[in-house]
């Protein structure tokens, strides 16, 4: 690792190829720079999971912290290079005093030529994500309405602020849901009259599961809140009966439908690494996200 | 009725089979226990697979159904991708089943369509099965009559029945079309998956891609700027266990006939209209009945077989000495040939196919190799160290592509060119999301989607191209003995020469 102190982001980016070159590769197959703007609380899960994606996507990852009190501004850097954690390159860069405010400034020159920019808040986010500073020069914009203080207050302001090139990691722990759902129905099931989606209290998922169910099958949908992690059960009403996924533990889940036996799924929660590797797979904008957050009924 | 819940539009669901399940015939062969078994625990693990997905094993063993999932448990433990979980192998567990008898007793067969259809019931596979014969092809015809009088192959209008074999799909033109017709009697070709794996990996799917989606390669693609075309699957093993297998079949048609043809194929062939299946499968077989091969075949061909010696630092038997190998034995486990595609595209264009076992390491690649540069403005001495250009598919291992071009020698007074190259990898294999081609194509059979499986007209059109060769070498006596670890027979080197040509090193 490399500490670098009162730095400009030129420095960094020459430091990061002067590593590259120290170690022999100075040419890479990167495929995207991953812009995290991060607080000391987040910063350091964030990075990881991202560096650990690296070995997927090989990326350039810029953690930005803003560190606005009362300091001169000062930008301080640690880089790593091809490491245990990963092989992408990662710059940690912490935004003193006024900098803070211009963090945008700082990620300019670390920006790979030519390929795709891809920002990420782990924590709170700018209400619109696309007029942001950082925002703006990126194709896809990461948001986690479930890392908010309010998470429903946050999926109001991600309807307001939608841009196409927007996606919340809360709709990303919805899709083992929806592909098990989407499974079941690739055998006609019939119509679907009333859905009930139940999970955690202000567990953003649970709405955005439910809302997209609604939609697809133009039925009335119901939120039922409890005190389990995340979302735990879904039961849509049938012509015959009761079609229902219930999570049972941390992998497992039981598929009830009419006229058959009940039989259990995989259905292993996520982890962020998990969930940031299915957001990089695709950067184009995500349509159904997009037709899912802006009909959102909240 | 369409699924209101798919739309194309939704970029993230993944294709998950319907119900399904697998009836498994050669439950103890290598590739069951170490590509099939822990291809199907890897899609369980990664949620492809229906819930209810039940494996049968059928075999001519006393055995119950826990000792069959024994055997798979044991084969999901040393061999899958995915790390071991509990709960996955517990409900791919609760649909093991196994079916004892021997291959040829009806009242085996009448035991399976039970074991099925109680599957059906119980575990809501719905009646969709596929059979996968991982047998010797010997076999095929009394487990293919015995499926067809039993019943269990007849497709219904809600339930479908699949085969899925390997290769060798025959050893010849005749037997593959005898095999054909076999199969044929029984399954319709629809619901035929004949598996080359080379197929499933997404480096060779890749190949594809570069060519037509990119605007700076295809205007070279072809006989004004290509000068040939190196085609090597190379391997660092022997033949282990597979005596049997192997003696009387060979290295030509055990990896010439179908993977090497196959990416001849994708490399050589016109943009398809679209990617579907019967658009891919025409280009294939077009280019694939353009291929000629050399009138003076002794000279455009070479074979080896692996002496004793030493590779990478131990040592190891020669092929007439391997166990179960006939002393006399005039099987090649190396191959090479030349062959010439009859188009405007290729004409004049050698293609190099070459492979063998027991080589100096284990690399498959397709290499394009241009023509020099028309005229070189520099001092002769200057461009010496200056080679063709070259496009590297880098198939396996290390995926990815490779450039090769010249360069200026940094601090040299005079302009010194040299060779570099520009590498391209793909992100890391091991990730849990790159699948290994046995479970992208396993999870296509369950689903149906047959774009990545050859069909029959481009297996007989191998055989057609590869026959002659075979016959001929057939009076040319024992293949010449070639050093193990090293890069195979020195008539390799002449067999190029002759052209004015060289290999390169892989």
């Amino acid at each position: 690792m490399i500490r670098l102190e009162k730095t400009s982001g030129g420095a960094v980016a020459a430091a990061i190829n002067a590593e590259r070159h120290r170690l022999g590769s100075p040419t890479t197959g990167m495929v995207l720079t991953l812009l995290i703007m991060a607080d000391e609380e987040t910063q350091s899960d964030a990075t990881a999971a991202a560096a650990s994606v690296a070995r997927q996507h090989p990326m350039r990852i810029i953690t930005l912290i803003g560190r606005p009190e009362g300091r001169a501004a000062q930008l301080d850097a640690e880089i790593s290079v091809g490491g245990d954690e990963g092989p992408g390159e990662v710059a940690i860069l912490r935004l003193r005093g006024e900098l803070a405010e211009h963090g945008n400034s700082v990620a300019v020159p670390l920006l790979l030529p030519d390929t795709p920019v891809v920002a990420y808040w782990p924590g709170s986010a700018p209400d619109v994500p696309a007029d942001s500073p950082i925002g703006r020069h990126s194709q896809r914009r990461i948001t986690d309405a479930a890392a908010a203080d309010d998470p429903i207050e946050a999926l109001r302001t991600r309807k307001r602020g939608y841009r196409p090139g927007d996606t919340d990691l809360a709709w990303a722990r919805c899709t083992q849901w929806r592909s098990v759902l989407a499974a079941a129905f690739d055998a006609p099931l019939g119509e679907v009259h009333h859905i009930r989606v139940e999970g955690e209290r202000d567990n953003p998922s649970v709405i955005l599961l439910g809302a997209w169910l609604s939609q697809c099958f133009q039925a009335s949908v119901e939120t039922v809140w409890n005190e389990n992690l995340g979302i735990s059960s879904v039961t849509l009403d049938l012509d015959d009966g009761q079609m229902s996924i219930t999570r049972q533990d941390e992998k497992t889940a039981c598929i009830a439908r009419p006229g058959r036996a009940d039989a259990q799924i995989t259905l292993p929660r996520r982890s962020t690494p998990a969930l940031m590797a299915e957001e990089l797979r695709r950067l184009d904008p995500d349509d159904m996200y997009g037709s899912v957050i802006t009909n959102l009924e909240i | 009725m369409t699924n209101p819940l798919r739309s194309p539009k939704d970029q993230r669901l993944p294709r998950i089979a319907g119900p399904c399940g697998m009836v498994l015939f050669g439950v103890t062969g290598d590739l069951a226990r170490k590509k099939v078994m822990p291809a199907i625990y890897d899609l369980a693990n990664r949620g492809f697979l229906p819930p209810g997905f039940s494996l049968v094993g059928f075999a001519r063993r006393d055995w119950a159904d826990e000792d069959f999932a024994q055997i798979v448990h044991d084969a999901v433990r040393e061999h899958a991708r995915t790390p071991f979980r509990e709960e996955t192998w517990q409900q791919l567990c609760e649909g093991i089943r196994f079916v004892a008898g021997d291959l040829s007793d009806a009242a085996a067969y009448d035991e399976l369509s039970r074991v099925v259809a109680d599957l059906d019931e119980k575990r809501g596979t719905g009646g969709n099965h596929a059979f996968y014969l991982s047998i010797p092809p010997g076999l095929f015809p009394v487990v293919l009559e015995h499926l067809k009088t039993s019943g269990l192959a007849t497709n219904t209008p809600d339930a479908w029945r699949r085969v899925v074999i390997e290769k060798p799909f025959g050893h010849d033109l005749e037997s593959a079309q005898q095999l054909n017709e076999l199969v044929g009697t029984v399954f319709d070709t629809g619901s035929v998956f004949r598996i080359d794996h080379y197929l499933g990996k997404e480096t060779v799917q890749n190949i594809l891609a570069v060519r037509f989606a990119n605007e700076m390669f295809e205007p070279l693609w072809n006989s004004n700027y290509v000068d040939n075309v190196q085609i090597t699957m190379a391997e660092d093993i022997g033949i282990g266990g597979r005596a049997g297998y192997y003696d009387g079949i060979g290295a030509a048609r055990d990896v010439i006939q179908n993977h090497l043809l196959q990416l001849l194929a994708l490399t050589a062939m016109e943009e398809p209209l679209t990617f579907a299946a019967a658009e891919v499968r025409a280009e294939k077989e077009k280019v694939l009945s353009a291929v000629r091969l050399p009138k003076d075949l002794g000279a455009h061909t070479a074979r080896g077989q692996y002496a004793a010696g030493w590779q990478g630092g131990i040592p190891v038997l020669g092929y007439l000495q391997e166990e179960g190998i006939d002393p006399d034995s005039h099987t090649e486990t190396f191959a090479a040939m030349r062959v010439d595609i009859d188009n405007r595209r290729w004409a004049g264009v050698p293609f190099y196919l070459r492979t063998g076992k027991r080589l100096g390491r284990r690399v498959t690649e397709v290499a394009v190799i241009f023509k020099r540069a028309p005229h070189l403005p520099f001092l002769a001495e200057a461009v010496q160290e200056l080679g063709n250009n070259a496009l590297v598919f880098r198939i396996q291992p290390d995926e990815g592509i490779t450039v090769r071009f010249g360069s200026k020698v940094p601090d040299t007074s005079s302009m010194e060119v040299r060779d570099v190259t520009m590498d391209f990898q793909y992100g890391e294999t091991f990730t849990e999301s790159s699948p290994e081609a046995y479970e992208r194509l396993i999870l296509d059979v369950l689903i149906g989607d047959p774009p990545l499986f050859p069909r029959h007209v481009e297996v007989e059109l191998g055989w057609k191209i590869l026959d002659p060769v075979l016959d001929f070498w057939a009076q040319q006596g024992q293949p010449d003995q070639y050093v193990s670890g090293g890069w195979g027979p020195p008539i390799q080197y002449d067999m190029l020469a002759r052209d004015g040509r060289a290999w390169r090193r892989p």
